[in-house]
C-alpha cells in the first residue's frame, strides 16, 4: 500500500511580529517561544503573538553559541535556547546559566553554569519520594538518597533563543536541590505544577570537549553543590590503614615470641637514706652477671615501694672486663591520695631503662639512689628490686608506625570533611551547627 | 492477524484495516474518517490538515516495549494551552492495543484498564491521591486540551470530541497513568515513562540535518 510520504521537518524560520525580522526555529514544531535575536521579543510560536517584549539593558552572550551541537551520552544535542537566572540570598543576588539542549528524538536536556561549574540536566518522568538522611530532609529516587542542600526562589532575568515553554522574562519558580554528588535532584514548582530533574555534575573541560568550544572554559570558583569531592567519595584511606595496623600488631607478636627476652639478673635491695635536706648514700654495686649471645638490647627495671614520694636511680652498667660503662638514670615517683570524695593516683612504683646495643661479656650494676627528705620526719627506708633482661622486644617502633600510619587517612579525612564543610557553606544550612 | 481491505467511499483509494481491534481508520490520500458499519464502511468525517507535527514516530514505526514487538496503528493528536502531544495508538504481536504518548518527546507507554473506580472530575486537583490494581499514584497535572486530529487505525471512534479533560498521575515507583474525562465512565490509562533508546524504535521520520 502506498501512503504520501510526510514532508521531512526542517529548520524553519518564523517573522517577528514586532520588528520584522527572522527568527530561526531550529527546534522544529516543538519549541513554544522564541526570542528575536534582533529586537529580543519573546513570541509565542503557535499564535505568533509577541508573549513579552523584552528590552534587555545589555545582551549577554553564551559561552556556548546558539546552534552548536555537542555529543552527550552518545547522541548529537544543539543547544537551542540560554537563559540567565538569579537567586537572592541575604540581599546579594546570584546568577546562573542555562542552555536549553536539543534532539529531535530524545527531546529537552538542560546544561546549567554557575561560576565555572556545570550540570547536565535531564527531566525525569517520576515522582521522587520524600525521606530524611542525617536528620536532613532528603528525596529518594532509583534507590539514592538525595539530601536537601538549598531552597531558592528563581527568577528569569534573560533570554535568547527557544524554548519548550512559554518563557517569560521575570517567571519565578521556588526551587529545592537535593545532593549526592556528583548527581543533584532538583524540583522546580510554579503555581500549577511541580517538574523534577537530575543533574549530572561536568567540568568545563568536559563542556568544551563536548561541544568544540574553542579556548578556555572559565575557571571553576568555589565549590559547588553536587562538585564530586576529589578526595573520594567514601574512603579517606582507613581501610588501608586498618590493613596496616594488622600487619604491624603481628609483627609485634612474631617479635615478642622470637626474642630471646632471657633474664640475667635479679635482686632485691633496701635504701636507708642519711639524714640530710638532700638525701643521697653511697653507691651500691651489684653482684656479677652474664649477658650472653649476640650483641642486643639489654632492659634494665628497678621496682620500689614508694608511696607518696619519689626516688632517683642514677645508675652505670658496667663491663668488667673492659670497663666500658653506660650511664643512665630513671626518676620513680607514686603519689595517691582522696580528693573531693574522688582517690587518685599519679606515677607509678616502677620504670624501666632499655639500652640498644650492649656487647656480651660480664657485667655488674652501680646504683646510687636518691630520696625527697620531709622536713622534719625521718627518713624512710625504701626497698626495690633490681631486674636485668637481655634481648627484650624492643615496642617503641611498633608504636610509631601506627601513629605514622594514620597521618595520611588523618589528613585525607581533614581535607574531605573541610571540602564537605565548604560545600554546606553555599547551602540553605549555612551558618547552623550541622 | 487477517488484514481486511476495502475502498475509501470519498475517493476510491484502497483502505487497509490491519488491525482487528480497530474501529475507526483515516484515508491517507483524502483524510476522510472511516468506520465500518455491518458490511459497508462509512465516512464520518474529514480530518483537517495536522498542524506541523515533529514527533519522530510515524504510522508502521515499530518498536519493543516489556520485549514484545509492537508496531504504530494509528494516533491522536491533542493540543493544549502550552503544546500538543500525540497519543499513538500502538499494537501488539498479539492483537493487545496500547498507548504510546509522546509529549516534547517525553515517552510513556500505557494500556486501558477497565473496572477500577473513579472519582468524579470536580473531586480531582494536583495532589491527590489515588490508588489503581495496587498502585498510590498522585495526580500531578490536570490539563484541558483540544483535539486536533486522528491518523490511522484506532480502537474506539474518536473523530468529534472538542475539549477535553485529561488527568496526569504518578507513582514514587516511576508508574504513569492518564484519566480522560471525555467519556462516561471516564477512561483510564496505566503504564510507565519510557525511555526513547529502550524502545528499539525503527522506521522514524528524518529530520533534515539530524
Amino acid at each position: 500500500m502506498s501512503s504520501q510520504p510526510k514532508p521531512t521537518p526542517k529548520v524553519q524560520a518564523l517573522e517577528c511580529p514586532n520588528c520584522g525580522g527572522s527568527i530561526q526555529l531550529r527546534g522544529f514544531g516543538k519549541s513554544l517561544s522564541a526570542v528575536c535575536i534582533q529586537c529580543l521579543s519573546i513570541v509565542d510560536t503557535q499564535s505568533l503573538r509577541v508573549l513579552q517584549q523584552f528590552q534587555a539593558k545589555e545582551r549577554v552572550i553564551p559561552l556556548i553559541p546558539l546552534g552548536k551541537r555537542g555529543k552527550l551520552h552518545g547522541d548529537q544535542w544543539e543547544a537551542i535556547g540560554f537563559q540567565c537566572r538569579e537567586i537572592e540570598v541575604d540581599v546579594t543576588a546570584y546568577q546562573w546559566r542555562e542552555y536549553v539542549l536539543f534532539n529531535p528524538y530524545k527531546g529537552y536536556r538542560y546544561l546549567t553554569e554557575y561560576d565555572g561549574h556545570w550540570n547536565d540536566v535531564k527531566p525525569i518522568n517520576g515522582l521522587p519520594e520524600s525521606t530524611t538522611k542525617g536528620g536532613k530532609r532528603a528525596m529518594k529516587w532509583l534507590n539514592e538518597t538525595y539530601t536537601h542542600f538549598q531552597t531558592a526562589n528563581a527568577s528569569t532575568v534573560y533570554v535568547m533563543g527557544e524554548f519548550p515553554w512559554q518563557v517569560t522574562v521575570g517567571e519565578t519558580a521556588q526551587c529545592d536541590d537535593y545532593i549526592s554528588p556528583p548527581r543533584m535532584l532538583s524540583s522546580e514548582k510554579t503555581n500549577n505544577e511541580i517538574t523534577w530533574s537530575i543533574g549530572d555534575y561536568m567540568t568545563g573541560d568536559q563542556v568544551w570537549k563536548s561541544f568544540e568550544v574553542p579556548g578556555a572554559p572559565p575557571p571553576a570558583r568555589g565549590i559547588y553543590a553536587n562538585q564530586p569531592s576529589p578526595h573520594g567519595a567514601k574512603s579517606a584511606g582507613w581501610n588501608l590503614f586498618w590493613v596496616f595496623l594488622g600487619a604491624t600488631v603481628l609483627m609485634m607478636l612474631a617479635a615478642s615470641i622470637l626474642m630471646g627476652q632471657k633474664e640475667a639478673f635479679r635482686q632485691d635491695f633496701t635504701f636507708a637514706p642519711p639524714p640530710g635536706p638532700q638525701a643521697e648514700a653511697q653507691a651500691i654495686v651489684t653482684p656479677v652477671f652474664e649477658l650472653t649471645g649476640r650483641t642486643t638490647n639489654v632492659e634494665v627495671e628497678v621496682l620500689t615501694d614508694l608511696d607518696n614520694e619519689w626516688a632517683y636511680f642514677n645508675m652505670a652498667l658496667i663491663n668488667e672486663q673492659t670497663g666500658q660503662g653506660f650511664d643512665f638514670g630513671r626518676e620513680v615517683g607514686y603519689f595517691h591520695g582522696i580528693e573531693g570524695g574522688e582517690s587518685w593516683t599519679e606515677g607509678k612504683k616502677a620504670d624501666s631503662v632499655v639500652i640498644p646495643t650492649v656487647p656480651s661479656g660480664r657485667y655488674y650494676l652501680l646504683v646510687q639512689p636518691e630520696v625527697e627528705a620531709k622536713p622534719g620526719q625521718p627518713p624512710r627506708t625504701i626497698r626495690y628490686e633490681l631486674r636485668v633482661r637481655r634481648d627484650v622486644p624492643y615496642n617503641l617502633p611498633f608504636f610509631i608506625v601506627p601513629l605514622l600510619l594514620l597521618i595520611p587517612p588523618v589528613i585525607k579525612s581533614f581535607r574531605k570533611i573541610s571540602f564537605e564543610t565548604r560545600r554546606w557553606q553555599e547551602s540553605s544550612y549555612a551558618g547552623s551547627d550541622d | 492477524m487477517s488484514i481486511k481491505r476495502t475502498n475509501c467511499p470519498q475517493c476510491g483509494a484502497p483502505i487497509e484495516f490491519r488491525f482487528s481491534s480497530a474501529v475507526q481508520t483515516t484515508c491517507e490520500f483524502c483524510n476522510s474518517i472511516l468506520v465500518p458499519r455491518d458490511l459497508d464502511i462509512e465516512k464520518v468525517g474529514k480530518v483537517a490538515d495536522l498542524p506541523l507535527d515533529t514527533s519522530p514516530i510515524q504510522l508502521r514505526t515499530e518498536g519493543i516495549y516489556d520485549g514484545k514487538a509492537f508496531s504504530v496503528a494509528g494516533r491522536i493528536l491533542y493540543q493544549w494551552e502550552q503544546g500538543g502531544w500525540n497519543e499513538w495508538h500502538i499494537v501488539f504481536q498479539d492483537g493487545v492495543s496500547g498507548w504510546l504518548s509522546d509529549a516534547q518527546a517525553q515517552y510513556a507507554v500505557t494500556f486501558q484498564k477497565e473496572g477500577e473506580r473513579i472519582p468524579p472530575r470536580p473531586d480531582i486537583e494536583p495532589g491527590v491521591r489515588l490508588t489503581f490494581d495496587g498502585v498510590d499514584y498522585e495526580v500531578t497535572t490536570v490539563t484541558r486540551a483540544g483535539y486536533v486530529g486522528v491518523e490511522g487505525e484506532l480502537p474506539f471512534e474518536y473523530w468529534d470530541k472538542t475539549v477535553l479533560t485529561f488527568i496526569d498521575l504518578r507513582s514514587k515507583g516511576g508508574r504513569f497513568g492518564t484519566i480522560d474525562y471525555s467519556e462516561e465512565p471516564p477512561l483510564l490509562f496505566l503504564g510507565e515513562g519510557v525511555e526513547f533508546d529502550n524502545l528499539q524504535l525503527k522506521n522514524l521520520r528524518e529530520f533534515e540535518g539530524w
